[in-house]
């Protein structure tokens, strides 16, 4: 046990480079989680698992940033908003929603959703087309409005893959050289000729005719289906991978950070206490270590979450009654050390209180031990977290990487080859056990001066 | 050690003794129930509905009475009892699950299940423990040499990796992106198959290389730490001023004194390879100790889950046990005189 002070470790810490790097990493994901707490509202997270709120988003679509690197352009999931004309004949009124679409890409989106709300009264005539680049105008749909005496709002979804839209383009067949067993979008944005992408601008339009009575539009967006999103992709339940990564950031540093605070407080009260004690004390205390070292600790948290529950406050608790034995050991062997050197006699002579002994002479001795080993202990407690969430024992209301990777396994999607959706969190808990560990190895090898070379 | 054993095995049962309970209770009254409606005659003879279902309840009643099932789990003669079956080796029939041959025995589905774990996990742990091994007198060889830095960085970088996740990355590589080796561990033919035996190593190599991979760096490092330490001291100095090879001091001097402790790592390792590993095996979907554990904890099954746990902590404790006697032979200095 060497005594090194504050200032020392400092210096010696700032000449580490792993350390320097290690604290780089930290405070990167600090930032991160910073930036994610006060920019995406909790209440995107909290729906993490509620499927009506991603129902605007595409499935499992590849991050944006993909057709930077590929040469194929992916089709990007578009939100599109209307521009809204209105115009009168004699009794007829008329509101056209006319969305733009410029489309380049070298794919076909998969699907096209157009969000309506409206308020009328009387019955509406709806009629959706789309105007083509090469000038061809194709009709999608002609439907009615329910009829209505009063003022009603009614919201609507119009889903490309309706069968009605299916039946209208038969009546297109003959200008098309292919097969039309394929799904609407893919007849919409292809050339006449073969079945291939038609680049240029495609203007949708949704007509709503009404006899004496003008309807309003309330809400109105037409949702381009693509098949890249955002930064980080989407997954099979049409859920922003962007979100749940950046909201695991700050609950894997808490959980990390709280567990291995958590047990290293308790480890070396505990092992110093026993190690103080000695005697009767020591050996029962160490007895009790020797059971909970003996214990399976993973099969006995996958029963704990299983019989009692899976919050993860009480998942941080779980963990720390499995991690903090080795410290309890190895502090109790220090503190024995400690209490045969003259000022800690000094101080039991002069009839100072026990308690006073081990929190003022004792513990602040073991202080660099106890912080290099909360940082070697923070991994170890973020990847048991992630692998009982990818056992599907995690906390649904607070979705972490472990349970993004959970839902992966369950969607098969190494076998279909998501890779977006295992490669990033995955990586996201190796940096920041890393980051971790760089600290404690840097911060290990001073205090424990043996292990240089 | 024994009282080790039975305080977990206490434990085990106190978390999942109340659970399994209602959910026997809740399995005897459908039980009953289904009985009775399926002999029509019970049910024409009664025309109260109420005296009827008074019947129903007196028939759950004795049911629940005859299994035992009215005392709670912690009264002391249930615990006793169930200790007692323990203590002689009895598990008792499974609740839910069966073996593959049908059995329900816990005996047997444990030993059923615990040979693909051993050959899978106990046959990585001997490859890591090879090749992490001579790696690691390799590069305490020559500390701060390429091969030196390289591991060292290989292990603090593999070591934060799950090894499940790279399970799912290797899947996803191997088995999606170049079709070489199935994503699933489970062989499709039957075990009477004379192919069984290949097909099963061939389904093995995936979720092998994987365990080696993420594990021989963290063993290699160890290697080369315990070596460090002993190539600082006198008599290496002595061996070395006496003109003996580097090479013949590191591989058969010093790795002979390196011995104690990497054998007790050894030791322990090979016996926790034994339960084998819960998430990778839910990975790879290998039929071992873990999945088994796994189901077990999911369904409720009692004696399965107080079996296997009882099972591995007695491998753990004889471990510990004997890593402490080849440490003893292994260096005398720690042999009381007594």
């Amino acid at each position: 046990m060497s005594n090194v002070s504050t200032n020392e470790i400092k210096k010696e810490f700032l000449k580490s480079r792993l350390g320097l790097t290690g604290i780089f990493i930290l405070l990167g994901l600090i930032l991160i989680s910073i930036f994610t707490i006060i920019i995406i509202p909790a209440s995107t997270f909290q729906e993490w698992n509620n499927p009506e709120k991603w129902i605007s988003y595409p499935k499992t679509s590849v991050p944006n940033w993909v057709n930077f690197i590929s040469s194929d352009k992916i089709p990007e999931h578009k939100i599109i908003n209307a521009n809204i004309f209105e115009a009168q004949n004699d009794e007829i009124f008329l509101v056209s929603q006319q969305f733009g679409v410029s489309f380049d890409y070298d794919d076909f989106p998969s699907d096209i959703i157009f969000e309506n709300k409206i308020k009328y009264s009387d019955s509406q005539l709806v009629q959706i087309k789309v105007l083509r680049p090469d000038g061809i105008e194709l009709e999608l749909l002609s439907t009615s409005l329910p009829y209505s005496e009063i003022d009603t709002i009614h919201s609507q979804r119009y889903f490309s893959t309706d069968n009605m839209i299916k039946k209208n383009l038969y009546s297109y067949k003959d200008e098309f050289k292919f097969d039309f067993s394929i799904g609407a979008s893919e007849i919409i944005f292809s050339e006449l000729d073969k079945n291939q992408v038609q680049k240029g601008d495609y203007i949708f339009i949704i007509n709503t005719y009404g006899i004496k009575q003008s309807a309003e539009i309330l809400e109105s967006k037409m949702i381009l289906g693509g098949k890249a999103f955002g930064l980080m992709g989407t997954d099979e339940l049409r859920r922003d991978l962007a979100i749940g990564l950046l909201w695991g950031t700050p609950l894997a540093l808490f959980i990390g950070i709280s567990v291995s605070i958590g047990s290293v407080v308790v480890g070396l009260i505990y092992g110093v206490y026993s190690g103080y004690k000695g005697k009767k004390t020591d050996e029962v205390m160490m007895r009790f270590n020797d059971i909970i070292y003996a214990l399976p600790a993973l099969p006995f948290l996958i029963i704990l979450a299983v019989t009692i529950s899976n919050s993860i406050f009480l998942m941080i608790g779980f963990l720390m009654i499995f991690s903090w034995v080795g410290i309890a050991k190895v502090s109790r062997s220090m503190s024995l050390q400690i209490k045969t050197r003259q000022y800690v006699e000094a101080a039991k002579i002069m009839g100072q209180k026990d308690s006073k002994i081990i929190f003022k002479h004792i513990i602040p001795q073991l202080l660099p031990y106890a912080f290099a080993s909360i940082a070697i202990s923070v991994p170890a407690a973020i990847t048991t977290e992630a692998g009982l969430s990818f056992l599907g024992l995690g906390d649904p209301s607070f979705p972490t990487w472990g349970q993004i990777l959970h839902d992966a396994n369950t969607y098969g999607a190494a076998a279909q080859g998501f890779w977006w959706w295992i490669v990033p969190p995955g990586i996201l808990i190796a940096i920041t056990g890393l980051a971790f560990v760089f600290i404690g190895n840097a911060l290990d090898s001073i205090v424990n001066p043996k292990l240089k070379r | 050690m024994f009282g080790v054993l039975m305080i977990t095995l206490l434990l085990t049962i106190a978390l999942v003794g109340s659970n399994m309970d209602t959910i026997l209770k809740q399995g005897v009254i459908y039980q009953v129930r289904a009985e009775i409606t399926e002999n029509t005659t019970i049910a024409e003879g009664f025309n109260d509905p109420e005296e009827f279902e008074k019947f129903v309840q007196q028939k759950i009643d004795e049911r629940i009475r005859t299994l035992g099932l009215d005392t709670p789990w912690h009264s002391p003669q249930r615990l006793g009892y169930t200790m007692y079956k323990i203590i002689i080796l009895d598990f008792g029939n499974a609740t839910f699950l069966i073996s593959d041959s049908g059995s329900s025995n816990v005996g047997e589905i444990i030993f059923e299940k615990m040979p693909k774990t051993v050959l899978l996990f106990t046959t990585a742990t001997i490859i890591i423990s090879i090749i992490g091994i001579l790696l690691g007198a390799a590069s305490s060889n020559k500390i701060g040499s390429m091969t030196d830095r390289i591991t060292s960085t290989f292990a603090v970088i593999s070591s934060s990796f799950p090894v499940w996740w790279i399970g799912m990355l290797m899947i996803f590589v191997f088995a999606f992106v170049w079709q070489i080796f199935p994503a699933r561990a489970t062989p499709s033919i039957g075990p009477d198959d004379p192919g069984y035996i290949l097909a099963l190593l061939y389904h093995m190599a995936l979720p092998l290389i994987t365990i080696v991979l993420i594990g021989f760096g963290a063993w290699a490092y160890l290697v080369r730490n315990f070596m460090v330490g002993i190539m600082q001291e006198d008599f290496i100095n002595a061996k070395k001023t006496m003109g003996i090879s580097k090479k013949k001091i590191v591989y058969s001097h010093a790795l002979r004194n390196a011995a104690p402790p990497i054998v007790t790592v050894l030791a322990l390792s090979l016996s926790g390879s034994l339960g084998g590993a819960i998430i990778t095996e839910a990975v790879f979907d290998w039929p071992g100790m873990g999945r088994l554990y796994f189901e077990a904890i999911s369904v409720m099954d009692l004696p399965v889950i107080i079996g296997s746990t009882y099972i591995l902590t007695v491998l753990f404790l004889i471990s510990i046990f004997v890593a402490d006697l080849l440490y003893g032979y292994f260096d005398p200095r720690v042999r009381t005189s007594s």
